[in-house]
């Protein structure tokens, strides 16, 4: 059972060595939120997975039965919006909860408390949008949503309702955990840490995050228009009251093509940190790779209209596009090469990490080539809603963002868990998922050039289309192995892994410089930077021919924290009730109203708690520092 | 490696308070979210269904909104006053200027609970036409948001009763309530000048 000491203050107790279930329910540690959004959304990995699965197997053969035309629907829309809100993203915020403030030599984020609220509104969101399947039907109008097929006219039931209040659940947590990185990576950086000294992946948190904070609210608007309209009878998106009908997909689009890189820059950041760690380089060109990642950033900005090319924008609009999207393929091949470089002449560790990373490189590759295929608008008006986008998304999306995220698995495991995954059983699931992943979709370029239409149920026999599809449902089989064997290594390693170093890997940056896994308080002291990786010059010094020698120390050289020195925010119970309170206020629109009326009450009482609270309870300080 | 041996608890690496960094970031987020909504407005202009016959923003009335909109600018001098005040350590000023500047924000949302009433006995409502949707939803957004802002500055002046230690040389939580509060002036300036003074521009009413 759990214990707890309470300090009175405000209108609940607050918890403040908390022990059990308690103390992951009050965390405001910013390790733990990160290991509950890591676990969060690998379970929701594995749901969208099992979504996928079953639309391959509807695929499997022409004409087939598996599931009825709403079901696949239902699924195609769930798998969309459950990979990208619900899994990469989230997998995202966890390694940026739980590696800046490590690389950035910070005790904490700049607001520990938001920082639960995010997680807890993001596993409201998850749960809210999910529900949907229990309660008559889930939504079944595609990630994307366009009007107006989600009017009321066209879309009876609650599917679209669900999807429009989880998202904006969903939302408000990646704004806030946004709103918190950008603070802390300005502003919690350790002594001497320069912008330009900071870790690739720190910089490609910090655009992700601007990103959030930019593009977020065009959704936020989008989604609340949409719900006027289906709650109140306004008529944004009716065109037969005179609406624009292409305002739904601009907003969208506004907001979605920002979106695909807030998806894959983290993972950029985490092959940017594995790679020079297992070519014993540095990082070739940091500066280039730094402002090609910001100019993503910006450019990123200027071609959602790429996936409006059949809707009829004129020859201007569309070139212009166009012109933008050839361009932004620049900076990232920029990237490319500067990974290639750092591996050359470098001395090469194929590691899982590296593996991973490697994958991430070769099939993120042949992702951008396509995608710079789609923008030739010709060519994208024959490629448009066929099997050839599918191909090229996932490519982008899982070749890319899913691959980088379990290299980041890989790599950062020790760190996180004080346990070593076996390095066999990891490239057992390497090969098996890089194997299973282009069985899948590499057939679907063919599929797609072939004319398989994208979002339709089912397809007529003798159109030369059941060879490549039976041949993509067996490569999910493959998938599905490799991903059993990360999960057997993960059992494995907490059953009889070998405990972990501080330092496995060799690596470079300040993460590896505390004990695996970190004290609560991360660092005993706040160390000083002098320069770019600053653990590994640290660790080494270069001779004449700029080959590293290490530097002999004695031993202990982290100093113990003298007792009662170091302060850490205290467990509080506001972040989740917070949380709990604006779900019920979105949760109460679909059901009864009183139930909005209670999760008013609950947020606003959380508010006035958490304003009153101090961060850190000053009568339990000495109890947190010696934790 | 070097340790620093006394990081302090308000060490921020450039100098700027946390939550002061957090109030701008999100401003700048919210300048996104009234833009969309402003947006979808003005994409909109000279599309909707008429009403009695003419264009529906000849319902508009503007020397009353310039009216309200001069109260709801007061209302930022008094904000700025505010904070001058708790630069000053002056807290009894500071609750005076504190309780004008949600009277006057007070002032501004029953100018438009007026407009509101008028235009739904005009036969306006938010479902009427895609005038109704846009300026409703958006004007609405903007009192939500004004109406946050006096909850917040009558919150700060009951603390400022109760805790008034909490001001002497500290102007952050005042500092934050004003930055929110300009804000939504500013936005305010926007929607008067775009939905108001453009938006009956070259539109011809009957009498």
């Amino acid at each position: 059972m759990a214990t707890v000491n309470t300090v009175i203050n405000g209108m609940l107790n607050r918890p403040v060595n908390p022990t059990g279930l308690l103390s992951w329910i009050t965390t405001i540690d910013h390790k733990r939120i990160g290991i509950l959004y890591g676990t969060t959304a690998f379970i929701m990995f594995i749901i969208g997975g099992i979504e996928a699965l079953m639309m391959r197997l509807q695929l499997s053969s022409a004409e087939a039965g598996v599931v009825s035309p709403e079901v696949y629907n239902q699924l195609f829309t769930m798998h969309g919006t459950t990979m990208i809100f619900l899994v990469i993203m989230p997998m995202g915020a966890a390694f940026f909860n739980f590696i800046i403030p490590l690389l950035i030599g910070a005790r904490d984020v700049a607001f520990p408390r938001l920082n639960g609220f995010s997680y807890w509104m993001f596993l409201f969101g998850a749960i809210l949008l999910n529900v949907s399947f229990l309660t008559g039907g889930a939504p079944s109008v595609g990630w994307f949503a366009y009007s107006p097929l989600t009017d009321s006219t066209y879309s009876v039931g609650h599917g679209v309702d669900y999807w429009v209040l989880g998202l904006q659940v969903l939302g408000i947590s990646s704004l806030a955990a946004a709103f918190n990185f950008i603070v802390t990576i300005v502003n919690m950086r350790a002594p001497g840490m320069t912008m330009m000294r900071m870790p690739v992946f720190v910089w490609m948190t910090l655009v992700v995050s601007f990103l959030l904070v930019l593009a977020f609210p065009i959704i936020t608007v989008a989604i609340t228009l949409l719900l006027f309209d289906r709650m109140f009878g306004t008529t944004f998106f009716d065109t037969t009251a005179g609406a624009n009908p292409l305002l739904w997909q601009h907003l969208f689009w506004a907001f979605g093509h920002p979106e695909v890189y807030i998806l894959i820059l983290p993972a950029m950041g985490i092959v940017s940190e594995i790679i020079p760690v297992f070519s014993r380089k540095p990082l070739f060109g940091y500066t280039v790779v730094v402002m090609s990642g910001v100019l993503i950033g910006f450019m990123g900005w200027g071609v959602w209209s790429h996936h409006m090319f059949t809707v009829g924008l004129g020859p201007v609009a569309d070139s212009a596009f166009a012109l933008i999207t050839m361009f932004i393929a620049v900076p990232t091949g920029i990237k490319i090469f500067n990974w290639i470089a750092t591996m050359w002449g470098g001395y090469v560790r194929f590691t899982t990490p590296m593996l991973f990373s490697l994958g991430f490189v070769a099939m993120f590759v042949i992702g951008g080539i396509s995608g710079v295929m789609h923008s030739v608008a010709p060519s994208d008006t024959q490629q448009s809603d066929t099997y050839f986008i599918v191909a090229h998304l996932h490519y982008v999306l899982f070749g890319g963002s899913i691959f980088g995220l379990f290299a980041g698995f890989y790599y950062w495991w020790p760190k996180v868990f004080g346990r070593v995954l076996n390095e066999v059983l990891g490239k057992i699931s390497f090969w098996l998922i890089f194997i299973g992943f282009n069985v899948t979709f590499f057939p679907m370029h063919f599929l797609g050039l072939d004319g398989m239409p994208r979002r339709v149920y089912t397809y007529a026999e003798g159109q030369g289309w059941e060879f490549w599809n039976i041949f993509a449902t067996i490569g999910v089989f493959i998938i599905g192995l490799g991903v059993f064997a990360f999960l057997q290594n993960v059992w494995h390693s907490h059953r009889h892994g070998e405990k972990a170093p501080a330092d496995p890997w060799d690596g470079r940056t300040l993460e590896w410089s505390v004990s695996s896994p970190p004290p609560e308080y991360n660092f005993a002291r706040i160390p000083t930077v002098k320069e770019r990786d600053a653990f590994w010059h640290y660790k080494y010094t270069e001779d004449s021919e700029n080959r590293p020698v290490p530097i002999v120390r004695g031993a202990a050289e982290e100093p113990e924290p003298e007792p009662g020195s170091i302060h850490m925010p205290t467990p509080s119970y506001y972040p989740i009730i917070f949380a709990a309170g604006l779900t019920l206020i979105a949760g109460g629109l679909l059901s009864h109203i009183s139930v909005s009326i209670i999760g008013g009450i609950l947020a606003v009482d959380a508010i006035y708690g958490w304003a009153f609270e101090p961060p850190v309870e000053p009568s339990a300080t000495d109890a947190d520092g010696g934790h | 490696m070097e340790y620093t041996q006394d990081v302090s608890h308000e060490y921020t690496s450039t100098g700027l308070n946390h939550r002061k960094l957090l109030m701008w970031i999100f401003l700048g987020s919210e300048c996104l979210f009234f833009g969309s909504l402003i947006a979808t407005h003005m994409i909109n202009r000279g599309a909707s269904d008429l009403i009695h016959g003419q264009s529906p923003a000849c319902l508009l009335d503007i020397p009353v909104t310039s009216a309200s909109t001069f109260v709801l600018l007061m209302s930022s001098l008094a904000m700025v006053l505010a904070v001058n005040a708790v630069d000053r350590g002056n807290i009894k000023n500071l609750r005076i200027w504190l309780f004008l500047t949600a009277l006057l924000g007070s002032g501004f949302l029953l100018f438009q609970v007026y407009e509101f009433n008028l235009f739904v006995d005009e036969g306006l409502t938010i479902g009427t036409n895609l005038f109704g949707s846009t300026f409703f939803t958006l004007t609405g957004v903007h009192g939500t948001h004004v109406t946050i802002g006096v909850i917040w500055l009558l919150s700060v002046l009951i603390i400022s009763f109760i805790r008034p230690q909490m001001f002497i040389g500290n102007p952050l939580n005042v500092d934050l309530v004003g930055l929110y509060w300009h804000f939504v002036d500013i936005v305010w300036i926007v929607i008067f000048t775009v939905v108001y003074l453009v938006g009956s521009f070259g539109v011809t009413c009957a009498g």
